[in-house]
């Protein structure tokens, strides 16, 4: 790896947080005390889950818990928020005034209002009517809110393919849906996994939100820990690796998607 | 096989000015026909072609391609495609297909022929524009030539009646432009119903059936290559012959 001017830039921010980290820690006297081994039990743990339990044995503690639920919302928040993405992305472009302006005030709708508000109306309003689930209120909350974002990227990726494409698909006959199935989207898609890959791991972080309708997510889990255990700094930075650890396997995960799919360039 | 009377096309350009492409344009091109049509930029030669395969609609006037009215209420446009086959001046080969993928794709998802149906017939194609030894590479590790060559053949696999050229040779460095013509002259003589537009003269001295020379969205005169290049009739064609012999 080279040594590049952004590596530079990483040192010196490094060794600035460090240095006000000794400031506030050492110098200015603030005296905490670390616990960190009282961490690993939120993460595993054996033992008794209940105390009728017949043996102990190995459980999945409170954060490992949260983390399985904050997947699990984000891969079906994703997968819907791609299904929209298309949907929206594609109507914002339609000749149909009709379908232009639906998707329109959607996009400026969502973008427009915040993600927690819309969790709120969700899980209290509509949530209420239909009978949702906390999981699945949340999950439609996120997806119709990243769906927005991820429209945007579709439409700006579909604009971004020259428009002869278009024309010497259709000039051979394709319909419409055809040349965009073969020719536009495929090309399109490879335009927009980067920016995509930020909205995803954009859709992890924004999951932690969902805590506040009581879904036992990573940070809901990560609160009720402290509150616990009062070990608030060692908890938080806990589920702050946990958070970058998903964040970063996705970022790595695209890299090599992207990379996968230079072959025709 | 194309017919076209009165027809209209105005754009309207990005601030709001009206640019009258084709003015009151009829011409009529027979089956097995080679007609190279001339004319300076902008009267309209793009615009017309484009017509013809209704990537433009047309504002007024009616168009025929082999007996069927492109604007007839129940005309299904993408059937009335597979039918003309449209080379461009920039190609616009498929990027993320291979020179092979280019040509059977439409193939398959139009005419529906099976994967091996497709490619023995693209195959074939690649041969006869002598770009065979390349159908597994994409197209951007391919010369301009040699790309023109695979969009006549990915018009071609399609089996067209029709062949419209809008300058295919114009982005091309000199050097290529002749092997990309010796394919379309092979065409020419096998009776192709070809529309070309060129500026190549000695093409159009070689095999066009008919020259048409366009000027402001008009047929200004129409002949024999011979007709045109020893005794044009307008002043405005003798002067746009000389300012490109
Ligand atoms: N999409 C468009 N929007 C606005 N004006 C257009 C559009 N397409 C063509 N025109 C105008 O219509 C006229 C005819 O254009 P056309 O492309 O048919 O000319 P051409 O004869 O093919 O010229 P060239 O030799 O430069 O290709 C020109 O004045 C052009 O500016
Ligand atoms: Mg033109």
């Amino acid at each position: 790896m080279k040594f590049t001017r952004r590596s530079a830039i990483t040192v010196v921010v490094l060794f600035v947080v460090s240095y006000l980290f000794y400031y506030f820690f050492m110098r200015k006297g603030i005296t905490y005390s670390w616990h960190w081994y009282d961490v690993p039990k939120y993460l595993f743990y054996y033992g008794k889950r209940f105390t009728d339990e017949p043996a102990p044995s190995w459980h999945m503690g409170a954060l490992m818990l949260g983390l399985v639920l904050t997947l699990k919302i984000s891969v079906v928040s994703i997968i819907f928020a791609i299904i929209i993405g298309l949907i929206v992305g594609i109507a914002r472009l339609s000749d149909e005034p009709i379908t232009k302006f639906i998707s329109s005030c959607y996009v400026e709708l969502i973008r427009g209002t915040p993600l927690l508000v819309q969790i709120y109306i969700i899980y209290f309003f509509i949530g209420t009517m239909l009978r949702l689930s906390a999981f699945a209120a949340g999950a439609a909350a996120l997806s119709i809110f990243e769906g927005a974002y991820v429209g945007e990227i579709v439409r700006a990726g579909i604009q971004s393919i020259h428009k002869g494409q278009m024309e010497a698909a259709r000039s051979l006959g394709m319909s419409y849906s055809q040349a965009m199935r073969h020719i536009i989207l495929p090309q399109a898609l490879k335009r927009i996994i980067p920016p995509l890959a930020g909205q995803f791991i954009s859709l992890i972080k924004d999951s932690s939100l969902v805590s506040v309708i009581a879904l036992a997510d990573l940070t809901f889990r990560a609160q009720q820990a402290v509150a616990q255990s009062l070990n608030a700094f060692e908890i938080y930075f806990t589920a702050a690796g946990l958070y970058l650890v998903m964040t970063f396997t996705l970022s790595m995960v695209t890299q090599y998607v992207e990379r996968r799919m230079a072959v025709s360039d | 096989m194309i017919d076209a009377q009165n027809v209209y096309k105005t754009f309207i350009t990005p601030d709001k000015r009206k640019v009258e492409a084709l003015v009151d344009f009829t011409l009529h091109i027979d089956r097995g026909e080679v007609v190279v049509i001339i004319g300076p930029s902008g009267s309209g030669k793009s615009t017309f072609l484009r017509c013809i395969n209704r990537l433009e609609e047309i504002d007024k006037g009616k168009i025929t391609v082999d007996g069927q009215d492109l604007h007839a209420p129940k005309a299904n446009i993408n059937k009335i495609r597979e039918e003309i086959g449209m080379v461009f001046q920039h190609f616009n080969l498929f990027p993320h297909k291979t020179v092979m993928e280019n040509v059977t794709l439409a193939q398959e998802v139009v005419r529906r022929r099976s994967k091996k149906e497709a490619a023995e017939i693209a195959e074939a194609l690649l041969k006869k524009v002598g770009i065979l030894d390349k159908k597994d590479v994409y197209p951007s590790q391919l010369s301009g030539g040699q790309q023109q060559r695979v969009a006549i053949a990915r018009a071609l696999a399609m089996q067209p009646k029709v062949m419209l050229f809008d300058e295919a040779t114009s982005a091309l460095d000199p050097e290529m432009i002749g092997e990309v013509l010796d394919v379309m002259k092979t065409l020419a003589r096998e009776g192709m119903t070809m529309v070309v537009v060129t500026h190549e003269m000695g093409f159009a001295r070689e095999v066009a059936d008919r020259v048409i020379f366009m000027d402001a969205g008009r047929v200004v005169e129409t002949g024999t290559p011979e007709h045109f290049f020893t005794n044009p009739e307008h002043e405005r064609t003798k002067l746009f012959l000389s300012q490109i012999l």
